[in-house]
């Protein structure tokens, strides 16, 4: 098999380049994260006819830096009732859980940091991390409102893996595999052969493009929800448990929170990427798919679902309670179902 | 079937508010970068009631401390001397000569509530309020407001002139009564 890696191209397979493949998405996380915190404020405020930061750099473009300085330099309280060890570990594992994704992200075809055939099944397994995390904080912070939060991100993230899972279950039939590699180059040679329109195939693959574009809707809902976003942001809804499961976090372990979310969002975003819009592949065939642009391409796409979430979160209001469970287990579970036997009888005859 | 509809609806109503919060994505922003630019409300947009900042027509005082004394809040600070005779006399705005020097006239605008009672005291309309609202400082000392005529150094000279004066005509005073005691013995 031709490699995947060009760390191992250049330096071998040696503890160097282990430790730069760890480092390497930490290298793209920093400015992205720095992008997201940007891209969230100014499209909040352009949505609503403001400008936004405008006093720190060009523009106000050193907002968020000045942002993760000021999160620096507060103060990291642990207040005296909450249970110590888990409390200060929770943020760690909600990073350590959201961070761990990208191990399996390929951002190219000459580099993807561990190149595993059960790809999606592991980030689908990690990112059940975040919940843990969460529940973690919101029962050791001992404050009603962390454990309410809590208790929602908990039946929230769990409903909401079901009718993902039946999404990437349908891929994944679709493509006859769980590596991500794999189901990226099955997409190759253009943008209709996009999983989105029903993968490569002959044109009769036009009656099975309704299900796979439900699918997607399906899988991109559902990631909102996974990732705490409105209008699933029930676990932190600021008018109803003031911040929910990190309301007494503050300083640097709050700062852990909030970059988890941001990484999440760009997992999320990588995920639906490769599973519905080819990945890295160009969407002109061969046209500028070299693997410096197969990364430009990859990032681009991923960008733009990171900017449809906050689009989103500026458009529709917070659901209720049990208007979220009526559109997991009643809406979107059956509608997967159903999707998914579609694309499966495809997957079978073609 | 009403499920369906509601799915429908839903995802309709969806795409519906993303199209306006998309329109108003690129709309014209209202903000205005207020300290960097003029702001619109100069252009004769500020209400009747305004309350701005005093200015006071050194041509139109007379030092008679009427402002002084109507301030509620101590902001206003006259001092005046009276011409000595043979003295340069000031003149007022319309040529009259007048019989005082107003060596301090000084408003501290940190104190200032902006009530307009100087205004109204003024005999000779030389308190008014300008359309001024803008000169926020970062030291209290620049708020306070020199209005004199007069140099300090001249301020100083009209001072001593008179107490010069009123030294001279307590001597003479003074003079002239032990004259007369002698005289009455």
């Amino acid at each position: 098999m031709e490699s995947l890696n060009f760390v191992y191209d250049l330096l071998g397979k040696n503890i160097v380049a282990y430790i730069l493949l760890a480092l390497l998405p930490m290298a793209f996380l920093l400015p992205y994260a720095l992008v997201a915190i940007l891209g969230e404020l100014k499209i909040s405020a352009w949505i609503q006819e403001r400008l936004g930061p405008m006093r720190t750099g060009w523009k106000g473009v050193l907002q968020p830096i000045a942002e993760v300085v000021k999160l620096l330099q507060k103060e990291d309280i642990t207040p005296a009732a909450v249970n110590k060890p888990l409390f200060n570990l929770a943020p760690f594992v909600m990073f350590a859980g959201a961070y761990a994704a990208y191990a399996v992200i390929p951002f190219s075809s000459k580099f993807v940091p561990v190149n595993i055939n059960i790809g999606l099944f592991y980030v689908f397994a990690i990112s059940a991390f975040g919940v843990i995390a969460i529940v973690m904080g919101g029962w050791a912070s001992n404050n009603k409102y962390s454990l309410l939060g809590a208790m929602r991100a908990a039946a929230q993230m769990i409903s909401y893996e079901i009718p993902i899972a039946v999404a990437i279950l349908a891929i994944a039939t679709l493509a006859g595999s769980l590596d991500m590699q794999e189901i990226i180059y099955q997409q190759g040679g253009g943008f209709w052969n996009w999983n989105i329109f029903g993968g490569p195939g002959a044109i009769t693959k036009i009656w099975v493009i309704p299900f796979t574009v439900t699918l997607f809707l399906i899988y991109f809902i559902g990631s909102l929800a996974e990732t705490n976003r409105v209008p699933f942001d029930i676990p932190e809804g600021e008018s109803e448990i003031v911040a929910g499961y990190h309301t007494e976090y503050s300083g640097m372990k709050f700062a852990m929170f909030f970059f988890a979310e941001y990484s999440n969002m760009f997992i999320v975003s990588a995920i639906i990427t490769i599973l519905f819009l080819g990945g890295w592949q160009s969407p002109f065939g061969d046209f500028l798919n070299g693997p410096v642009w197969q990364a430009f391409w990859f990032v681009s796409k991923a960008m733009l679902f990171v900017f449809l979430q906050i689009w989103l979160r500026w458009t529709l209001p917070r659901l209720r309670v049990d208007q979220l469970m009526y559109v997991t287990w009643k809406v979107m579970l059956p509608i997967a179902f159903v999707a998914f036997f579609a694309v499966a009888l495809w997957a079978m005859i073609k | 079937m009403e499920y369906f509809k509601n799915i429908f609806h839903a995802l309709y109503t969806i795409f519906v508010g993303m199209k306006i919060t998309g329109l108003h994505l690129f709309e014209k922003k209202v903000t205005m970068q207020y300290p960097d630019l003029v702001h619109p409300i100069r252009d004769g947009l500020l209400p009747p009631t305004e309350r701005n900042r005093i200015a006071v027509d050194m041509d139109r005082c007379n030092g008679c401390g009427s402002c002084a004394r109507a301030c509620p809040v101590d902001a206003i600070d006259v001092e005046m001397v009276r011409v000595v005779p043979g003295d340069e006399v000031p003149l007022f705005y319309d040529g009259t000569p007048i019989k005082t020097w107003v060596t301090k006239y000084t408003i501290d605008f940190a104190k200032c509530c902006f009530c307009g009672l100087c205004i109204e005291a003024c005999p000779t309309e030389a308190n008014r309020m300008t359309a001024e609202f803008e000169y926020s400082e970062y030291q209290r000392d620049k708020l306070i407001y020199h209005f004199e005529r007069l140099t300090p150094e001249e301020a100083e000279e009209k001072k001593r002139k008179w107490d010069a004066y009123q030294a001279e005509k307590k001597k003479a005073d003074a003079a002239a009564k032990s004259q007369k005691n002698e005289t009455g013995n």
